[in-house]
């Protein structure tokens, strides 16, 4: 609890004591009985008061204090120094409440997103020493210690370790780096020491820029947040007036109907509308709400840049993949391997892998790396590469031809159509076909869930864009359970599809592009939400994207929509029931059914079980 | 020219901060502004011409005149 809280706290103690003595002390004269209700009164109310007198100086009505100032007033004038003194006693325990919760759970955020180291270590005669991060210079060698947090992005040059990357990522496994790998700050070291040589300033570095990002996100305000505000423009002095004419009129309409005009008791009907309507509930608990939401999903390693994104993907209906990168991994791999006339999958292999062993092309690399064996140079002789078609090679003193099937064509080799898609790499032997190797790029293990994910979380078109060949990205299209596949385009190609579904979706149909932030920054900013991910590191993908996945997980792009689609459930529950509630006790109030301590519920517990509702939004799995 | 700057402040409630928000824009040299009350900070576009100093000054004063217990800290 701050200061102020306890302040708060003490007055409210006391309050209740004196409160609670009065009760029990003899009241045979209203002189007496109004001066001691008014030390209780005063104690508890005299900010409040000074307050509403301040903001009627300042052309400020109309706000909660002027509401309070009015109801607890117009009660004591009545006579009902009880409930007028219980009015603001019970305002500002839930005053108290709500700064306490918003409190907490503005902490549990930043605890969550506690990744801002405080110091780094430098060495200096020998010694190491601390200093403040933003004193380093790039290039200067910093050292970080078991359990420490890097604090600047840079180079190993000496020392190996494991980093858990959690407090980044949302990743438990954790990663080993060894000299010469880049590491990012934020990450904290487990196991040994090293040294690293920073590449960037503190400010520039991952984590500041993390920092930043969710620090600001509060800025971008929700529909949602902008409704209430001008809701609640309108609403008090509305309810102001309301209760004005509720106090007026039906005496009049008495008086004129020849009957007693009963002016205290619609007064005293209009002081409880004014209690019942303070608009506080909503005013916090939705701004709370997104706050929850945005600080839950960083966590989980989803940035989000604002409300108003968190809101829009909870709206998505049409979420656009690239493929590369995205959903399959980007790297070559040997997907598939067939031998055929006698020869081996293993011997295949060793032949494809020799004879393409000088070559630097990914392929050659996926090849070795499936191979798996060292490759003794000494082995292969006679290197010829035949443009567009492979390779020819003596391996073991037999001749190798590895290629495409023009190749195969080339030489007469008859050979076997696959029944996969990738890229086809035929072996012969000796003018005897051995067989091929299909190499392809990886579909990402989660990326067939997240598809199903997000057609579980409402998407209903998911669409798959890539500059690869239609077959190979047909066949990861249909591996994935995507419904529209769009191949072969260029970059440019890849904004004027984006373009065409965004005039072809509905007004408030929100879409979603998902990309790696290589070379596609104008995408993710033409798209309504613009996700990157795998951005670890990447300050182009970081810049221009909305949302940002820290890890390369598509799987993160369902659970950002989880978390979004939570979160406004609970903004639209809260708005519902905080409404609903206090026109319903309007109602009965107006109608003298619901006296000021029904008023005291409907504006304070109204208010707790609003905020309680909205810290729910911080916690999802 | 980019003037924008990121400010520290205290302030108890959501409507509260509405209000300084509101205040704050009518305020002489500035562009726009945005009060996030989640994050107690408040981020000011300044107009191309405007010491931002004196300018926020202005703020604190506006910000004062319509939440008396808020604090900016400069």
């Amino acid at each position: 609890m701050t200061k102020k809280q306890k302040k708060v706290l003490t007055r409210i103690i006391i309050t209740t004591l004196l409160l609670v003595i009065i009760q029990f002390l003899p009241k045979n004269n209203i002189y007496i009985e109004f001066a001691m209700y008014m030390i209780p009164y005063i104690i508890i109310g005299y900010d409040i008061l000074k307050k509403a007198f301040l903001g009627i100086i300042h052309g400020q009505i109309f706000d909660e204090n002027f509401l309070m100032a009015i109801a607890t007033v117009g009660a004591i004038g009545l006579g009902d120094y009880r409930e007028g003194s219980a009015v603001m006693l019970f305002y500002q325990i839930g005053e108290l409440f709500q700064s306490y919760a918003v409190g907490k759970s503005r902490k549990n955020i930043t605890e969550l997103m506690d990744i801002r180291p405080d110091y780094a270590n430098i060495e200096e005669n020998g010694e190491i020493v601390q200093v403040d991060p933003d004193d380093i210079e790039v290039d200067t060698v910093i050292i970080v210690k078991p359990g420490e947090k890097v604090p600047i992005d840079g180079i190993v040059i000496d020392g190996k370790t494991t980093l858990n990357t959690s407090a980044l990522t949302g990743e438990s496994l954790p990663r080993e780096v060894k000299e010469g790998d880049e590491v990012i700050s934020g990450c904290v070291n487990i196991s040994g020491l090293i040294r690293i040589k920073t590449t960037k300033e503190f400010g520039e570095s991952t984590v500041s820029k993390i920092l930043d990002l969710v620090e600001n996100s509060s800025m971008k305000k929700s529909k949602s947040e902008n409704f209430i505000t001008r809701f609640a423009r309108y609403y008090t002095p509305a309810v102001c007036g309301g209760a004005l004419v509720l106090a007026i009129i039906p005496p009049v309409v008495n008086i004129i109907m020849g009957n007693v005009a009963m002016w205290m008791m619609w007064l005293e009907r209009a002081l409880t509308t004014l209690v019942i309507s303070c608009p506080c509930a909503l005013v916090i608990s939705i701004p709370l709400s997104f706050f929850g939401g945005i600080g839950g999903a960083s966590s989980k390693g989803v940035l989000v840049k604002g409300s108003n994104y968190l809101e829009m993907l909870a709206e998505t209906k049409y979420v656009v993949c690239d493929k590369t990168g995205t959903l399959t991994k980007g790297v070559f791999e040997v997907t598939d391997i067939h031998a055929e006339n006698g020869f081996d999958e293993k011997e295949l292999l060793k032949y494809a892998a020799y004879a393409e062993s000088y070559s630097t092309h990914p392929i050659s690399k996926s090849l070795k790396d499936a191979y798996g064996e060292n490759i003794d140079s000494g082995k292969v002789d006679d290197v010829r590469e035949i443009s567009g078609h492979g390779v020819s090679a003596k391996v073991e003193g037999k001749n190798v031809y590895a290629g495409n099937v023009k190749l195969m064509n080339k030489y007469g080799i008859r050979y076997s159509n696959p029944d996969k898609t990738g890229t086809e790499v035929h072996v012969a032997v000796d003018g005897k076909y051995a067989g091929y190797i299909l190499i392809s790029d990886v579909i990402k293990p989660n990326a067939k869930e997240a598809i199903a994910g997000l057609k579980q979380s409402g998407v209903e078109h998911v669409v798959m864009l890539t500059g690869d060949a239609k077959n190979v990205a047909d066949s990861v299209g249909k591996q994935l359970g995507i419904d529209i596949v769009k191949s072969e385009l260029l970059p440019s190609d890849k904004v004027s599809e984006v373009e065409k579904l965004m005039d072809e979706k509905g007004e408030k149909e929100k879409l979603a592009f998902v990309g790696d932030g290589i070379n596609d920054a104008p995408v993710l900013s033409r798209a309504d939400i613009g996700i990157a991910m795998g951005a670890m590191g990447s300050d182009a993908a970081i810049e221009a994207a909305d949302i940002v996945l820290m890890d390369d997980d598509p799987a993160k792009i369902s659970l950002a929509m989880k978390i979004s689609r939570k979160t406004l459930s609970i903004v639209h529950q809260n708005i519902v029931f905080a409404l609903g509630v206090k026109f319903l006790f309007l109602l009965l109030s107006a109608l003298g059914l619901a006296n000021m301590w029904w008023a005291i519920f409907a504006d304070v517990g109204v208010m707790i079980i609003a905020v309680l509702n909205a810290t729910r939004a911080l916690r999802c799995k | 020219m980019d003037m924008k700057k990121t400010y520290k402040i205290e302030v108890d409630c959501a409507a509260c901060a509405q209000k300084m928000e509101d205040a704050t824009k009518k305020v002489q040299g500035i562009k726009d502004a945005t009060v996030a009350f989640m994050t107690q900070k408040m981020r000011v576009e300044f107009e191309d011409d405007a010491d931002a100093e004196s300018v926020m000054k202005d703020v604190a004063k506006a910000c004062k005149k319509v939440e008396s217990d808020c604090e900016i800290f400069l």
